[in-house]
């Protein structure tokens, strides 16, 4: 439904960022939120190529600035590409010859709050549907799931919804003419665990009807809800493949550590000389370790060190794990 | 040690419409406090009532010393904030958002200068000093956006939701900085939305329909609530919400 390949994109700012690119940050790594080169040229895009199966829901996961908004302008014929050999199509329409068709086929919620603020639920709902010559009554069915629970305000303006009542009727705007391919760009930010949860399976429902729904998130624990996903930093896509696959091909030894006084806890994981990486994990540490360590020779250096009662567990990593396992790798590569 | 939030009964009416329903609770000086809530539950009516930029409908209360209902300028000028969507000025260079803030809270010039530089040293960020905001990477960013927020030296310094859309290694690096600010002396008051983050405050407290619901330390939350995750806890309050938007 959507395929992407070499898809590269440049922004001129003209800052000149005179030869400072992959400074230290103060923990060893370079911080490459952007690439630039020394003419002050950010590079947003950076040969990203995947593809959206019809009927997925296919996440790109990563934090801001890694490029997500950019990537979702140029699919949604927003912004054009660099120019060069590359493929940029969404249901077999080129981004860039085809863009009349491409307006019509998908629906897309940007990351801003972009409806108009001073008109009703129910004008902006009707507006959107004129603009696609259809009407809300002829797709009721399309948006009845999201726009039945924000209907008993339809009289409200825009302005004057809570966050989530917005977030419900911008999707309800960009389902209102039946799209084929839906675009959802951070639709979550700022969102609470719970109305999130229920965002998803809102989405769930969508899907079942058929619609292919691409949607970024900065959430890490959002991916398993994703048919495949697409891990994003810098510019770049560090792997594409369903929440599983990715988690299964994390290849280190990683282990779960619980205690007492856990900032302590992780100074001093960090100091051993057997272990690579180690960051804090809600209420444990997740650590990677080298081949030679064991969990119980860990676990006896660190009640020498005056922690009791400490945990060391060998665990599955999650998508996050993943995901900082890759992105360290990028960043330090980015020289 | 003293409390650096103490209220009662704090409550804010909007017409009929009750946002904030008689909370109490304290915050003791030095401690990471988590002020957790579903989106609507009232949260930012409450902090905004405990920096001293909205006047409660009732309920009485101090702030790092000060009365909540009659002393809101004096709060302003004793505590920090940060908040994800407004923070630094991008158009403004690196000393340049030290010097104004700092002024702001009514530090001279030569104190400015002094800690300017030791600020800048301590984060590594001296080749940075006249670089624009803008260009700086986001994490920087934040670093910096948290660092102007103490530079006065607030007792008490309010964090809301600092880590949104922050990737995932430097958010862990901004907690590290949220940890050394306690350690400082500094009282941090945090709202979240990441649920292992609620894991690194001594203590949260979780708002539903406007009022506190718990409020205790993440294990004991976790225990009293037969929970695994401080996620589940959330889920199970939130899900009580009788609220409609």
């Amino acid at each position: 439904m959507i395929v992407v390949e070499n898809l590269h994109k440049t922004y001129s700012t003209g800052l000149g960022r005179k030869g400072k690119k992959g400074k230290d940050n103060g923990n060893g790594k370079g911080d490459g939120d952007r690439n630039s080169n020394r003419n002050g040229d950010v590079k947003a895009l950076n040969g990203v190529t995947f593809r959206v199966n019809k009927g997925e829901i296919h996440g790109i996961i990563g934090p801001d600035g890694a490029g997500k908004s950019t990537l979702f302008r140029i699919l949604t014929s927003l912004l054009l590409p660099d120019e060069g050999p590359s493929k940029v199509t969404v249901a077999g329409y080129d981004v860039v010859r085809d863009f009349r068709e491409i307006r019509q086929i998908i629906g897309y919620m940007p990351g801003r709050f972009s409806l108009y603020q001073d008109l009703t639920v129910e004008e902006n709902l009707n507006f959107f549907a004129t603009l696609f010559n259809t009407t809300v009554k002829e797709n009721y069915h399309v948006i009845k799931d999201i726009y039945g629970q924000i209907e008993p305000f339809k009289d409200r303006r825009a302005g004057a919804l809570s966050g989530g009542m917005k977030q419900k009727l911008a999707l309800s705007c960009a389902l209102v003419h039946r799209p084929t391919v839906l675009f959802l760009d951070e639709p979550t930010t700022g969102v609470d665990p719970v109305s999130r949860q229920e965002f998803w399976e809102i989405l769930d429902r969508l899907s079942e009807q058929g619609i292919t729904i691409l949607v970024s998130t900065a959430y890490m624990d959002e991916a398993n809800r994703c048919t495949r996903i697409s891990l994003m930093q810098a510019g770049r896509f560090m792997a594409t493949d369903t929440p599983k696959g990715i988690t299964e091909s994390y290849d280190e030894l990683l282990w779960s550590v619980e205690g007492e006084r856990m900032p302590a806890l992780l100074a001093e994981l960090r100091a051993h000389p057997d272990v690579k990486t180690a960051f804090a994990f809600g209420d444990n540490h997740h650590v990677t370790v080298k081949e030679r360590l064991s969990v119980d020779a860990l676990r006896e250096y660190l009640t020498g060190k005056g922690f009791n009662e400490v945990r060391v567990t060998p665990i599955e990593p999650t998508v996050e794990d993943a995901f900082m396992k890759a992105s360290m790798e990028v960043l330090n590569g980015n020289e | 040690m003293g409390n650096v939030i103490e209220v009662r009964g704090l409550t804010k009416r909007f017409g009929n419409f009750t946002a904030v329903d008689r909370i109490s609770f304290n915050v003791k000086e030095g401690e990471i406090f988590g002020f957790l809530g579903a989106n609507g539950a009232g949260k930012t009516t409450a902090i905004q009532m405990l920096c001293g930029i909205s006047k409660p409908s009732g309920g009485t209360g101090t702030v790092a010393g000060f009365d909540i209902n009659k002393e809101s300028e004096k709060i302003k000028r004793n505590i920090g904030y940060m908040s994800q969507r407004f923070s630094l000025y991008e158009d403004l260079r690196v000393w340049e958002n030290i010097r104004l803030f700092g002024g702001i809270y009514g530090l001279s010039e030569k104190v400015i200068a002094e800690k300017t530089d030791e600020l800048l040293e301590r984060l590594d960020f001296a080749s940075e000093r006249n670089t624009m905001v803008k260009s700086l990477p986001l994490g920087w960013k934040q670093k910096l956006a948290f660092s102007v927020a103490i530079f006065h030296e607030p007792k008490i310094v309010f964090l809301d939701e600092p880590t949104g859309g922050v990737d995932p290694a430097m958010r862990r690096q901004f907690w590290e900085m949220i940890y050394d600010a306690a350690e400082r002396g500094i009282t941090v008051f945090v709202t979240t939305h990441y649920m292992d983050e609620a894991e690194y405050c001594d203590r949260v407290s979780i708002m539903v329909d406007g009022r506190i619901d718990a409020l205790d330390t993440p294990k004991e939350l976790r225990r009293t609530h037969h929970a695994a995750s401080m996620e589940e806890v959330f889920t199970q309050l939130a899900r009580q919400a009788k609220r409609v938007e």
